[in-house]
């Protein structure tokens, strides 16, 4: 191999082959060397959920299990209330996702298309939330939430997060880039603004409102410290919570923690790979999360 | 679309902004007040929302309590671990990603992926990783003649744990942003500094570093604030507990261990405004140098 390179490089290449290639492949290097830091403990992961648990325990650590325990996943699935817990992750984060695009889209469009007095002094107080760390909001959030009795409750783990401000300001930069003569168009042809909103404005923003969407479904699968605060009873965990609890319990059973992690960690790292343009893009577009 | 300030259109217009305006109002404005206050309450009855004392009990509390004196200092030695490393960490990667290499993409994919996972469920996975005896780090550290650390019992390496791990967490982010600010330079300076023959390092040095300074001043400032306001990698990685000795009881941490487990409201609202006013002086840092002074152009 080595050979075949040598003598198929014309010789007045000689400086280049010295040099150039040797920064590449520096680059190369590092950068690999990176990407497998950032990977291992995913593959570790993997690994030890599909081993016995006996093998876990065993020096040097095998990373293809002798035999593949897929069987731990069932074990999960049956062991601990998984399915509950499943369930209601999915059902909150569909429900804060869904709301939010729901308030954001109205929000957004008074915000670009409808002229009002003190219109932008509000838009300035919803952008002032966003300098307000959310650790602030739970312990007078909770207050409230359990003097109205929600605690416990689907409510408590949805309703205070189907608004997001960033959405609403990431939307509404996008509705102002439409062009104005849409909607006299739309006026022309006797549409009320309601349903140039949803028709033509909803359509046109179809990229805006996926990115918004999958930010708002990452945000809330992995959301932690308030469903911790608000729910304490085992039917209302969701997956995260669920996983703690499990993992002070089963104590060395690392190989089903992982199961458990694995499931947790699979639906977010497969809407990635599909979505991740969109995905990226929000996310570079500011350092506040949700 | 409606003239400015007639009686319909403002009504139109809080319309559409009315489910966004009562979910704000109930679980954002008013509780940032309400926060204030309760930092606030001496002596109330929280079942009957009743208060009968208010005074600055709490701060002095606080202040004098040496958990809480812990916290703010795990806090500050995190923040210090995490985002000068983070920052040249992924400030370097970015640079490497943005000269013209193949699986370019490819490599971006990657070292995002830590982003989109579950803080809880991969702080699980380094849990197992740390673990003394059969974790993965322990093996490769034995692999070059290092004799197992242990991770996560031991005070004097619980912080490094858990910074190696917020790093990891976190490089993506920055890489990406960073990129971002890469792509936005002008070619043009590189190529009139290649004419003019300056060296790799110094159109890093003297054109990179500078035109990105912007970009790099907002990612440590928000680094910062992230760095703050640590918690559930904590409460996963040493299962519930604040690592070895309160080595990693951190702000967060002991806000929710006030309130969570001992129910004393009004010291983790005290607490709660400390971290707030931290947060708050860096945010308007960014807001207000970041726009007039780290700018070349």
């Amino acid at each position: 191999m080595i050979k075949w390179i040598i003598t198929k490089k014309p010789l007045f290449n000689r400086i280049n082959l010295q040099k150039f290639p040797l920064d590449k492949l520096l680059i190369y290097i590092i950068l690999t060397v990176g990407g497998i830091v950032t990977l291992l403990p995913f593959l570790w992961m993997i690994s030890t959920s599909l081993k016995s648990s006996n093998e876990v325990h065993m020096l040097p650590p095998k990373w293809i299990p002798s035999k593949i325990m897929l069987e731990n996943y069932f074990v999960i699935l049956n062991r601990v209330p998984f399915k509950k817990y499943f369930i209601n992750s999915v059902l909150v984060t569909v429900c804060t996702t869904v709301g939010t695009l729901i308030t954001s889209i109205l929000a957004a469009f008074a915000f670009s298309k409808v002229k009002f007095w003190g219109r932008d002094m509000l838009f300035t107080l919803y952008l002032g939330t966003m300098m307000i760390p959310g650790e602030v909001l739970l312990i007078p959030n909770f207050v409230t939430l359990s003097k109205i009795g929600w605690i416990n409750s689907y409510k408590a783990l949805i309703i205070p997060w189907i608004v997001s401000v960033f959405a609403i300001f990431l939307l509404r930069q996008y509705f102002l880039g439409i062009p104005k003569e849409l909607y006299i168009a739309a006026k022309i042809d006797g549409s009320t603004d309601w349903n140039y909103m949803w028709n033509i404005m909803v359509p046109l923003s179809k990229p805006a409102l996926i990115t918004i969407g999958l930010l708002k479904v990452i945000y809330s699968w992995n959301s932690f410290l308030w469903p911790l605060i608000v729910t304490n009873s085992p039917t209302m965990r969701t997956l995260p919570i669920g996983l703690t609890s499990f993992s002070s319990e089963g104590g060395t059973e690392y190989h089903l923690m992982m199961a458990f992690a694995t499931m947790i960690v699979l639906p977010m790292i497969l809407i990635y790979f599909m979505l991740q343009k969109y995905i990226i893009e929000g996310a570079s577009r500011t350092g506040i999360k949700g | 679309m409606g003239s400015d300030k007639s009686y319909k259109s403002f009504i139109r217009g809080l319309l559409y902004l009315l489910p966004s305006l009562v979910i704000l109002g109930v679980f954002q404005f008013y509780p940032i007040i309400k926060s204030l206050d309760m930092s606030f309450y001496i002596r109330y009855n929280y079942f009957k929302d009743v208060v009968h004392q208010r005074g600055f009990g709490n701060f002095i509390y606080i202040f004098n309590d040496n958990q809480f004196r812990i916290a703010l200092k795990n806090t500050f030695i995190f923040a210090l671990g995490v985002v000068p490393a983070s920052i040249i960490l992924s400030l370097g990667i970015a640079v490497l990603l943005n000269t013209k290499i193949k699986l370019r993409g490819f490599f971006r994919s990657i070292y995002f992926l830590p982003f989109v996972t579950s803080v809880v469920a991969i702080s699980i996975v380094w849990r197992w990783i740390y673990h003394s005896r059969y974790g993965l780090l322990n093996y490769l550290l034995g692999l070059v003649g290092i004799y197992p650390i242990q991770w996560l019992t031991d005070p004097k390496w619980a912080m490094v744990s858990l910074i190696i791990l917020s790093i990891w967490r976190g490089l993506g982010y920055n890489i990406i942003i960073f990129l971002a600010g890469l792509q936005n330079i002008n070619l043009q300076y590189y190529q009139a500094a290649k004419i003019d023959g300056a060296s790799k390092w110094n159109r890093f040095r003297y054109i990179t570093i500078p035109q990105l300074s912007p970009t790099i001043f907002f990612v440590s400032i928000m680094s910062l604030i992230n760095a703050f306001k640590v918690f559930d990698e904590i409460f996963a990685l040493f299962d519930k507990r604040p690592g070895p000795l309160n080595s990693c009881l951190t702000v967060v941490y002991y806000i929710y261990d006030q309130f969570a487990n001992q129910y004393k409201y009004g010291v983790a609202s005290a607490a709660v405004y400390v971290l707030f006013i931290i947060i708050l002086f860096f945010t308007l840092i960014q807001l207000y140098i970041g726009r007039k002074k780290v700018h070349y152009d």
